[in-house]
C-alpha cells in the first residue's frame, strides 16, 4: 500500500478530476447525502461534532475550527452573521484548494451550508483568488446547480436559507490574510485591519463573521457523515484527521494527495511523490508548508512528522502542508532570497516594520547569495528579522522573517563560507564591500 | 471603574479607553506617529508597541488595543525597548535625514523621538528610497521622500475635511501619499495636514525656508477671519508675522483652523497704511498725525451731529469700537452702525443674535436646520464639527438656501423664505425629523438676514424654532451664525443707530452726511457718499481708496483687543508685533482725536478703557465665557418683525472664501487660493 490512508477513508474522491465534478457526479460520490439531517441537528451539535473531530484550520495557522465557530454570537441580532471562505490561495508552492475548487466544488458548497447553519449565518462569501479563473467558473457552475436543485438558496430543501456568493481578488497575496480579505471583500484596498476587534465580533460590514479556509469547510460534511471519531482516528492527538498534502520542487512526482495527519515526511515523499530526485541522500532541505515557515534540513526531514506540533517543535510549521523540496543541486540561499523578494513585493506597505524591513532583508539576502557581505551582517540580518517578526499588524511580517531565520539556523556555515570565498578574491580592506558595490 | 497595572502601578481607568490612554493616564510616555486623538486609529506606525499581559507573547500596538480590567501594561521592558528601537530604525532607513534643510526641523516628531528611542548609528547600507514630490496646491509643500506613511493626512482629509483628495497608493515599500491626479487639495481646512504631519513631508509652502521655530516669538491670540474666534498662536520674528498656527480650544476649534486663518498673515505686511494721509487735489499725501487730527477735527466740528456718521468694520476690536462709540455719542452723533452688510439683527434681546447652543454644545443636537448659510465657507471649523456629528450618524441636517457642497449629506428643503414658512406649517419630511429630535437646532446665516425683509425672515425662523420647541429646559437651539469677528461685540455694546437715525445704507447714500468716519470699514461701497470720509484702518482697501483722511491703525496681531465671537464668548487677542510705521493702536488714535475735538475721553490707558467697557456693558467682563444654553430665557416672539416675505432665494454671504477681508485681500497666498478656487468652480460648471 502507498502511504497510510486507505482509499475508503479519502474525503476528496475526485481530487484528480477523473470523475464528474458536477452535481450528478457529486451526488454519486455521496455529496449532498443526508445534509438535511445534519442541518436539522442545529448549531450546537454541529460545533460539538467539529470540535470532537479535532479539525484544525487547514489554511496554515491550525486554529481549532470548531472552537472558532463557537466565537460567533449565540443569538442572531439585526446584524447578520457571515461565513467567508478564504479561497485566496496564493501561498508559494501551494495548490491544494485549487483541486477542491475545480474538482470538488459541491463538497465546498455543502460545507458552506453546514457551516452557515453552525454559525447561524444565511450569507456566505467565497473569496477566490483572481488568477483562479477556471476554478471560479467551475465553482460558479456548481453554485448555480445547487441553487437550481434548491440545495442552497432561499427556501431550500434543507430548511436553512443560505445564499452563497463568489467574489474574486485582484492578485494580491496579502488578501489571503483574513483581515485584508475582509477589507478587499468590502471593496476597499487590501490592507489588514487591526485586531481586536476580531471578525467574530466585527467582520464584513461590521457584522459577526467567520473566515475559514476552503479545505476546513469542505471536509466538514464528510466528518459529520462518518462521525467525528472516524476523523479523529487519524493522526496523533491534537493533530487529527486527513489533510491534503503536496510537494513541489525536487521530487520525482510532484502532486497533491490526501493523507492522514502525522504521516512521516519521508514516507510521504517516498511513497506519494516518488522520492527525492536522485534519492533521499540527495535531499538538502524541505520547507514543509508553503513558503511562510522555516525550512528544515535533510536530517530533520528524516524524522519529521507532517503535523502541526512536531514541526512546530522543530521550529518550523505545517502551514498548508505543501512542501517545497530542495535537493543538493539547489542554491538554498538563492531560493530563500527569492522568497524574500516575494514578501517584499507582496507587503501591503501599511505598517512600518514590514514595509521597510522586507525590502531591507531582501537586499541583504541578495548580497548573501553572492557572498558580497560582511560576516557581521548575518547577525544584523537576523536582528532585523527579529525586529520585523511579531511587530506587524498581520502575519506577513512573521512570514517574511521565518524563512530567513530557518536558513541561518541550519545553513549558516555555508553562507559564512560564501562570504569568506568572496572576500578571499578581493583585497581585505575595510569597506571592501562598499567599493565592490560601486 | 476597571483597574490596570502600568509598570506595576495600579491605575483606574474608564471603560473604552485604549492601552495607550491608560498608560498616559499613569504618566508613561508612549511614542507614536500615526495615532492622533481626533482621527481614526490606523495602528500602522507600530511605534507605540507595549507589552500587555495577559496576551500573546509579543508586543501590542497600544493605540488600538482596548484596555481591560486587570491588565498589566509594561512600557519599559526589554521587549518594548527592542520594538521601539526596531521601528525607529525602520522609519529612518528610508528617511533622508536632511534635517538641516528641512522646515520641520526643531518641531519634528521623528527628530524628537529618534533622540529618545532610536539607536545611535545606522546599520543600513543599501540605497535609500526616493519619492517624487506631489502637487497639493499653493499651501502644502511636499517632500515625499521624508514621508513615513503614517496616513494622518489621508485620515484627516477624508474624515475631518470630508474631501477624498489625498490617498495612499501602491503597496509595500512603494507606497506613496498623493493627491491622485496632481490636483490641489480642495478643502478650506487643507493646511491642517501640515500640523498633523509628524515629519517634514508636508510643510507650509508660503513659510518655506523662512525661519526656525526657535527664532520665533509665540503669542497666543484669537482669530478674526470669521466670527468663531478660533484659538491661534501667532509666530513672529522681529516685526513680521511669519505664520499662524492653531491652538487647542475644545470649545471652538478643537485643534483645526481654516486655511484663511492660517495663511492670510502674509497680508499683514502688504498694502499697509503706515502713516497718516490727507487727500489734497484728489491725491493722498503723507501727513503728520497732528495735521491729520486737525483736518478731521475741523470737519467734525463744522458738521451738525445729524450729518455725521460712524461705521465700524468687521475686524474691529471691542475697545476701539467702545472708544469711538463714547466719542461720537458724546458729540451727539446717532448715525452709528456696525452692520456693514445690513443684517436685521440688534433689535431684540442679546440672545437673539448669538449662537446659543455654543459650538461645542451643538454636539448634542440631533437635528440641525441651516438657513441661508454655508458654514463650510462662513465658519469652516464649525462645519467640520457638523460633519463629525453627521458622520456619527446621529444628527440629521436640513438646508434652506443654496445647495452647496457642505462635505456632508443634508436634505434640501428649499432655497428661499417660503420654505421656512412651509416648514413652520409642518410641510415636508424634515419637520418630522425636527419633531422627533430631542435637541433640534436652527442655524441662521447672514445670507437669510441681509435682505430688505431680513427682519421678517428672522420672525419666520423664530416661528420654526417655536414650532419645533428648539428652546427647552437646558437647551437653546436658536443660533445665529455671524461672519464678522467684530459684529457680536458691536451689537452687544449697542453700536447701532438710534431710533429714526441712519443705518449704513442710508449713511452712504449721496448727500446724507457731511462727515463719514469709517472705523476699519471696508466691506461697503464708499464711493456713493459725497461726505468727507475719514478712514481709520490698516490696509489700502476699499475704505482707504475713498478716504479724505487716513488714520493708520493696528491689525489684529498688533494690538491687545477683545473680540466677541458668534457664541457671545468674549476672548482676548494679544499683541504679537507692533503696528507698522507710524500706525497706532486704534483706541489710542480715537483717544487722541477726542482731545482735538475738545471732548477728551475719560481713559488714558487700555485698562481704563476696559474698565469703562465692563462697567457699561457687563457681558464684556466675562472673558472666555459663552452664555450658551443657560440663557434659555429667550422669548422667540420678540425676535424679528412680522412682514411680507419675498420669493427671492437666499444668497450665501461669502462668495469668495479666500477674499473676505482687507488682510486676506492683501495676501498673495490667499490670491493664489482664490484663483485656484475660481478655476475649480469654472471647471465644475
Amino acid at each position: 500500500m502507498v502511504g497510510i490512508l486507505q482509499d475508503k477513508d479519502r474525503i476528496f474522491t475526485n481530487l484528480y478530476g477523473l470523475h464528474d465534478w458536477r452535481l450528478e457526479g457529486a451526488r454519486a460520490r455521496g455529496i449532498w447525502n443526508a445534509t438535511a439531517d445534519m442541518i436539522a441537528q442545529g448549531p450546537d451539535w454541529l460545533c460539538d461534532q467539529v470540535k470532537a473531530s479535532g479539525l484544525r484550520g487547514r489554511g496554515g495557522a491550525g486554529f481549532a475550527t470548531g472552537l472558532k465557530w463557537t466565537f460567533m454570537p449565540k443569538q442572531e441580532s439585526e446584524r447578520p452573521h457571515y461565513l467567508v471562505v478564504n479561497a485566496d490561495e496564493s501561498e508559494p508552492g501551494t495548490c491544494k484548494d485549487r483541486e477542491i475548487l475545480r474538482f470538488e466544488p459541491h463538497r465546498l458548497i455543502e460545507g458552506c451550508l453546514v457551516a452557515c447553519r453552525a454559525m447561524r449565518a444565511h450569507d456566505c462569501f467565497i473569496y477566490i483568488r483572481g488568477e483562479y479563473v477556471r476554478e471560479r467558473e467551475n465553482l460558479e457552475v456548481a453554485i448555480a446547480e445547487a441553487n437550481e436543485a434548491r440545495l442552497i438558496g432561499k427556501d431550500n430543501i434543507h430548511g436553512w436559507d443560505c445564499d452563497i456568493r463568489v467574489t474574486h481578488g485582484g492578485g494580491a497575496y496579502i488578501c489571503g490574510d483574513e483581515m485584508a480579505l475582509l477589507e478587499s471583500l468590502e471593496g476597499k484596498k487590501g490592507q489588514p485591519r487591526l485586531k481586536p476587534p476580531f471578525p467574530a465580533g466585527s467582520g464584513v460590514y461590521g457584522c459577526p463573521t467567520t473566515v475559514n479556509n476552503v479545505e476546513s469547510i469542505a471536509v466538514v460534511p464528510e466528518i459529520l457523515r462518518r462521525g467525528a471519531d472516524w476523523f479523529a482516528g487519524f493522526g496523533r492527538p491534537k493533530n487529527t484527521g486527513t489533510k491534503l498534502m503536496s510537494a513541489s520542487g525536487h521530487v520525482n512526482r510532484p502532486c497533491v494527495v490526501e493523507e492522514a495527519m502525522s504521516i512521516p515526511m519521508r514516507q510521504l515523499i517516498d511513497e506519494h511523490f516518488g522520492g527525492v530526485r536522485g534519492g533521499w541522500g540527495n535531499l538538502k532541505a524541505v520547507i514543509p508548508g508553503g513558503a511562510s515557515v522555516r525550512l528544515i534540513p535533510a536530517h530533520e526531514a528524516e524524522e519529521a512528522l507532517m503535523e502541526f506540533d512536531d514541526l512546530a517543535a522543530r521550529k518550523s510549521g505545517l502551514g498548508t502542508a505543501a512542501m517545497i523540496v530542495m535537493d543538493n543541486s539547489c542554491d538554498v540561499v538563492a531560493a530563500i532570497a527569492r522568497l524574500s523578494y516575494f514578501y517584499k513585493h507582496e507587503s501591503c506597505g501599511q505598517c512600518t516594520p514590514c514595509r521597510e524591513g522586507t525590502g531591507w532583508m531582501w537586499r541583504i539576502m541578495e548580497r548573501m547569495v553572492t557572498g558580497e557581505a560582511e560576516p557581521k551582517e548575518i547577525d544584523m540580518l537576523l536582528d532585523v528579522a527579529s525586529q520585523v517578526e511579531g511587530h506587524t499588524i498581520c502575519g506577513l511580517g512573521d512570514a517574511a522573517a521565518w524563512p530567513i531565520q530557518g536558513l541561518f539556523r541550519h545553513f549558516r556555515p555555508e553562507i559564512e563560507q560564501r562570504i569568506a570565498n568572496y572576500r578571499s578574491r578581493r583585497a581585505n580592506v575595510p569597506g571592501a564591500t562598499l567599493i565592490a558595490a560601486e | 471603574m476597571p483597574k490596570a497595572k502600568v509598570n506595576g502601578t495600579e491605575i483606574a481607568f474608564e471603560n473604552g479607553m485604549t492601552v495607550l490612554q491608560v498608560a498616559e493616564l499613569a504618566g508613561e510616555e508612549i511614542p507614536r506617529f500615526c495615532y492622533h486623538e481626533r482621527l481614526s486609529i490606523a495602528g500602522n506606525c507600530r511605534m507605540c508597541l507595549v507589552e500587555v499581559k495577559p496576551g500573546p507573547p509579543k508586543p501590542q500596538a497600544s493605540c488600538a488595543l482596548p484596555a481591560a480590567d486587570g491588565q498589566e501594561i509594561i512600557t519599559n521592558s526589554a521587549m518594548v525597548e527592542k520594538a521601539r528601537k526596531g521601528v525607529m530604525e525602520f522609519l529612518l532607513i528610508n528617511h533622508p535625514l536632511d534635517c538641516p534643510i528641512c522646515d520641520q526641523g526643531g518641531e519634528c516628531d521623528l527628530q524628537d523621538q529618534s533622540m529618545g528611542y532610536g539607536r545611535d548609528a545606522t546599520r543600513y547600507q543599501e540605497n535609500k528610497r526616493a519619492v517624487e514630490e506631489k502637487y497639493m496646491g499653493p499651501l502644502i509643500k511636499t517632500v515625499m521622500t521624508r514621508c513615513i506613511q503614517c496616513t494622518r493626512c489621508v485620515r484627516f482629509i477624508t474624515e475631518v475635511a470630508g474631501v477624498p483628495d489625498i490617498g495612499l497608493i501602491s503597496r509595500g515599500e512603494d507606497v506613496e501619499i498623493t493627491t491622485y491626479l496632481d490636483k490641489a487639495v480642495g478643502s478650506e481646512l487643507s493646511a491642517n495636514v501640515i500640523d498633523l504631519c509628524p515629519v517634514g513631508a508636508l510643510t507650509s509652502k508660503p513659510y518655506a525656508f523662512n525661519a526656525r521655530p526657535w527664532e520665533l516669538t509665540k503669542t497666543q491670540s484669537v482669530d478674526v477671519m470669521d466670527a468663531l474666534g478660533s484659538a491661534i498662536r501667532i509666530d513672529a520674528r522681529g516685526p513680521a508675522v511669519l505664520r499662524v498656527l492653531p491652538r487647542l480650544n475644545e470649545d471652538i476649534n478643537e485643534e483645526w483652523i481654516s486655511d484663511k486663518t492660517r495663511y492670510a498673515c502674509d497680508g499683514l505686511s502688504r498694502q499697509r497704511l503706515d502713516r497718516p494721509m490727507i487727500r489734497e487735489g484728489g491725491r493722498l499725501r503723507p501727513a503728520s498725525w497732528a495735521e491729520a487730527f486737525e483736518a478731521v477735527a475741523a470737519k467734525i466740528k463744522a458738521a451738525p451731529p445729524g450729518r455725521i456718521g460712524l461705521i465700524a468694520g468687521d475686524l474691529q476690536d471691542a475697545e476701539s469700537m467702545k472708544a469711538a462709540l463714547d466719542l461720537f455719542r458724546g458729540l451727539g452723533v446717532d448715525n452709528i452702525d456696525c452692520r456693514q452688510d445690513g443684517t436685521a439683527l440688534g433689535a431684540g434681546p442679546r440672545e437673539s443674535w448669538l449662537l446659543n447652543s455654543t459650538i461645542a454644545g451643538l454636539e448634542l443636537a440631533d437635528a440641525i436646520l441651516l438657513v441661508g448659510t454655508n458654514p463650510r465657507l462662513e465658519a469652516t471649523v464649525l462645519n467640520a464639527r457638523i460633519r463629525k456629528l453627521w458622520l456619527n450618524g446621529r444628527t440629521k441636517v436640513g438646508v434652506i438656501g443654496e445647495a452647496a457642497d457642505l462635505t456632508y449629506g443634508y436634505e434640501h428643503l428649499g432655497s428661499g423664505p417660503f420654505a421656512l414658512a412651509a416648514l413652520a406649517n409642518g410641510e415636508g419630511t424634515f419637520g418630522e425629523v425636527l419633531k422627533g429630535a430631542s435637541h433640534p437646532a436652527i442655524i441662521i446665516g447672514q445670507g437669510a438676514l441681509t435682505r430688505p425683509e431680513g427682519a421678517a425672515v428672522l420672525r419666520a425662523a423664530a416661528a420654526v424654532a417655536t414650532t419645533f420647541g428648539m428652546i427647552a429646559d437646558g437647551w437653546n437651539g436658536w443660533n445665529v451664525l455671524h461672519t464678522a469677528a467684530a459684529r457680536v461685540g458691536g451689537l452687544d455694546m449697542g453700536f447701532l443707530p438710534r431710533e429714526g437715525c441712519m443705518d449704513v445704507a442710508s449713511m452712504l447714500s449721496p448727500g446724507a452726511l457731511d462727515v463719514a468716519f469709517l472705523l476699519g470699514a471696508d466691506e461697503l461701497d464708499a464711493t456713493r457718499t459725497d461726505a468727507f470720509v475719514v478712514y481709520l484702518g490698516t490696509h489700502g482697501d476699499k475704505g482707504a481708496h475713498r478716504a479724505d483722511v487716513i488714520l493708520p491703525g493696528a491689525a489684529y496681531t498688533e494690538k491687545d483687543g477683545l473680540y466677541v465671537n458668534t457664541e457671545g464668548r468674549v476672548q482676548r487677542a494679544e499683541r504679537a508685533v507692533f503696528p507698522k510705521g507710524e500706525a497706532r493702536e486704534d483706541w489710542a488714535i480715537i483717544r487722541a482725536l477726542s482731545g482735538y475735538l475738545d471732548a477728551p475721553l475719560p481713559y488714558d490707558t487700555l485698562d481704563q478703557l476696559r474698565e469703562k467697557l465692563f462697567a457699561d456693558h457687563p457681558t464684556f467682563g466675562q472673558i472666555d465665557y459663552a452664555p450658551g444654553a443657560l440663557a434659555a430665557t429667550l422669548d422667540l416672539t420678540s425676535v424679528g418683525v412680522e412682514g411680507q416675505l419675498s420669493a427671492a432665494p437666499f444668497q450665501n454671504q461669502i462668495k469668495d472664501f479666500y477674499l473676505t477681508n482687507p488682510i486676506a485681500r492683501a495676501s498673495v497666498t490667499m490670491a493664489q487660493c482664490a484663483g485656484l478656487a475660481a478655476g475649480a468652480k469654472m471647471a465644475a460648471e
